[in-house]
């Protein structure tokens, strides 16, 4: 019997796969093909203090092996969160983190203290990197100085495992990386989608309504896992990879690079039931290089 | 409803016109009950630059022979893909998904049924049940031209099918909001098609205080609800075309 489970901060994972915020929605739209209870945890959408309808449409568009999305943090806010939602997750045996995001650190920390009342939420993942809003957002995780602030402001009023997705549409991202772990941060998560655009030639215009928007999916996924190798080496805080993980392999090489869990994102519009497969591939792997334990894949890269 | 993730087996393509296919497929188990307006995400396979599942509109369903049929336009790398598939090929196949046009309470009731072009492809599949159910009903498809227009045998022979075509190939020339048809009394309409068409047959449903579905197609990622892309403005703000719709009452759009 393999052991797959990994520790993030006091976080207890019984393996190390996870889904990114925004493609996997409170889970339950994907219990028909994916047994929560078997993931390591799923982190549910963005959820801010107060309800935001988001960006107008169009808010996707197709790009060769990836897409970009301009969502724009779209949710009923977190009392809609706590009341309507979370009595729905609280019985199921993962671990179900809300990615929590502001456009004001009073807003983070307001919204972070009420998700830390919520008793089998173990664990936050603060968004300073959506690239989709207009205030806040990715505007907190570009410079050191104030993604630290953020992220010190929410450490004293959240006790439980915090979690801080960094965004890669930075010069050097491990600067940002050192300075959240500075802040109080027990890990980081990265990379969140890339800022990129798609115009329509025929139509002249550009695709998306915010004409910018976030890039994901596996055309990403080398510059994601350099990312996590460069992070991996700057922090002793635990690291999570995201960033165009499609397979179990893809996961692997994360780990590899240093990753001590990963999430994935838009694999799941891809086969909603990928998750449970890559979790499936953990195992099956470990198994077939003898190894006892997924924690000698972590950073296991040799170089 | 419960939701499914299969490998369908394709038993029948069937050529419309150079860009247009109509895929029948079936599986070997039972394939999971479809209600009329109701659609499926189809992976696309084989193609680099197609990452996303297809949503294509469920064109008919019959529980009896474990069959489902897909009308495919081409209009990119995906649905070409899909075009090219043959008898026997699988697809992985996600589904039902959505909604699904209210079907009528009252059976005396009349029934308008307008597509616009490969738009009419749901109308199919909702005029089968109405059939079944004895319900009375007219069609109205509109198109560019004559070969725009599929499936007319087929649709000829569930009810009286009435056409308007912009270059006056077949039918009424014009728009299907200036057809003759619509002189006649209708209790309920259901429309399918270019979203500029429908906001066209809404402002006539809302003159005339009619009841009226529209059955949308914005782009989507998941189908399930989960990523917010396919988002439609309503008059209870956004709302995901692929699981608070297709279908929409025109009185929940802003059109």
């Amino acid at each position: 019997m393999v052991k797959t489970n990994v520790k993030i901060g006091g976080l207890e994972l019984k393996n190390p796969v996870l889904t990114a915020s925004g493609t996997f929605g409170y889970g339950l739209e994907f219990a028909d093909f994916v047994d929560l209870d078997k993931l390591g945890g799923f982190i549910v959408k963005g959820t801010t203090l107060n309800a935001r309808e988001g960006n107008p449409y169009p808010r996707s568009a197709e790009t060769p092996l990836g897409m970009l999305n301009a969502v724009g943090l779209q949710n009923k806010g977190v009392e809609y969160f706590a009341q309507n939602i979370y009595p729905q997750l609280k019985d199921l045996d993962t671990n179900v983190i809300v990615n929590v995001s502001g456009a004001c650190i009073e807003d983070y920390v307001a919204c972070a203290e009420r998700v830390a009342a919520l008793d089998k939420i173990p664990a936050i993942e603060l968004n300073i990197s959506c690239p989709n809003v207009k205030q806040g957002g990715m505007a907190f995780g570009v410079q050191p100085q104030s993604a630290a602030e953020v992220v010190a402001a929410v450490r004293k009023a959240y006790p439980k495992t915090l979690i801080v997705k960094l965004s890669p549409n930075v010069t050097d991202i491990t600067e940002i990386a050192r300075a959240v772990e500075g802040a109080g941060a027990d890990s980081v998560s990265l990379i969140n989608t890339l800022l990129g655009m798609a115009i329509d030639s025929e139509k002249r215009r550009p695709i998306l309504s915010t004409i910018t928007g976030g890039m994901s999916g596996p055309a990403v996924k080398p510059i994601a896992l350099r990312m996590v190798w460069q992070v991996a080496k700057a922090v002793k805080i635990p690291v999570v990879g995201i960033g165009g993980i499609t397979t179990g392999k893809d996961a692997i090489e994360f780990l590899l690079a240093g990753a001590s869990a990963i999430e994935v994102g838009t694999a799941n519009f891809m086969n909603p039931a990928v998750t449970g497969e890559i979790v499936d591939y953990i195992e099956d792997y470990l198994v077939r290089h003898n190894m006892s334990s997924v924690d000698e894949l972590i950073g296991a890269l040799q170089v | 409803m419960k939701k499914y993730l299969a490998d369908l087996t394709i038993i029948e393509v069937q050529k419309l016109n150079a860009s247009c296919v109509l895929l029948t497929m079936t599986d070997d188990k039972a394939l999971p009950q479809c209600r009329p307006g109701q659609f499926a995400e189809l992976r696309v396979d084989e193609t680099p630059t197609v990452m996303l599942r297809r949503p294509i509109s469920i064109h008919s369903f019959d529980a009896s022979k474990n069959e489902i049929g897909f009308l495919v336009q081409v209009v990119g790398d995906g649905t070409r893909w899909l075009a090219s598939l043959a008898k026997g090929d699988k697809v992985n196949v996600l589904l039902p998904l959505g909604n699904g046009f209210t079907l009528p309470e009252d059976n005396g009731a009349r029934l308008l049924l307008v597509g616009g072009g490969v738009g009419s492809a749901p109308l199919y599949g909702l005029a089968q049940e109405l059939v079944k159910r004895g319900n009375d009903f007219a069609i109205l498809i509109g198109a560019r031209s004559e070969k725009d227009l599929y499936r007319r045998t087929e649709f000829e022979a569930l009810g009286r099918v009435e056409y308007t075509t912009e270059d006056g190939s077949l039918g009424e020339k014009g728009y299907v909001t200036n057809h003759s048809l619509l002189n006649e009394k209708f209790d309920y309409i259901y429309t399918c098609g270019p979203k500029p068409m429908m906001m066209a047959v809404a402002k006539y449903a809302r003159e005339k205080g009619i009841p009226c579905e529209a059955s949308l197609e914005n782009k989507m990622a998941c189908g399930l609800g989960a990523c917010l892309c396919c988002v439609e403005d309503t008059t209870e703000g956004h709302r995901c075309v692929c699981t608070d719709g297709p279908v929409f009452s025109i009185e929940e759009l802003k059109w």
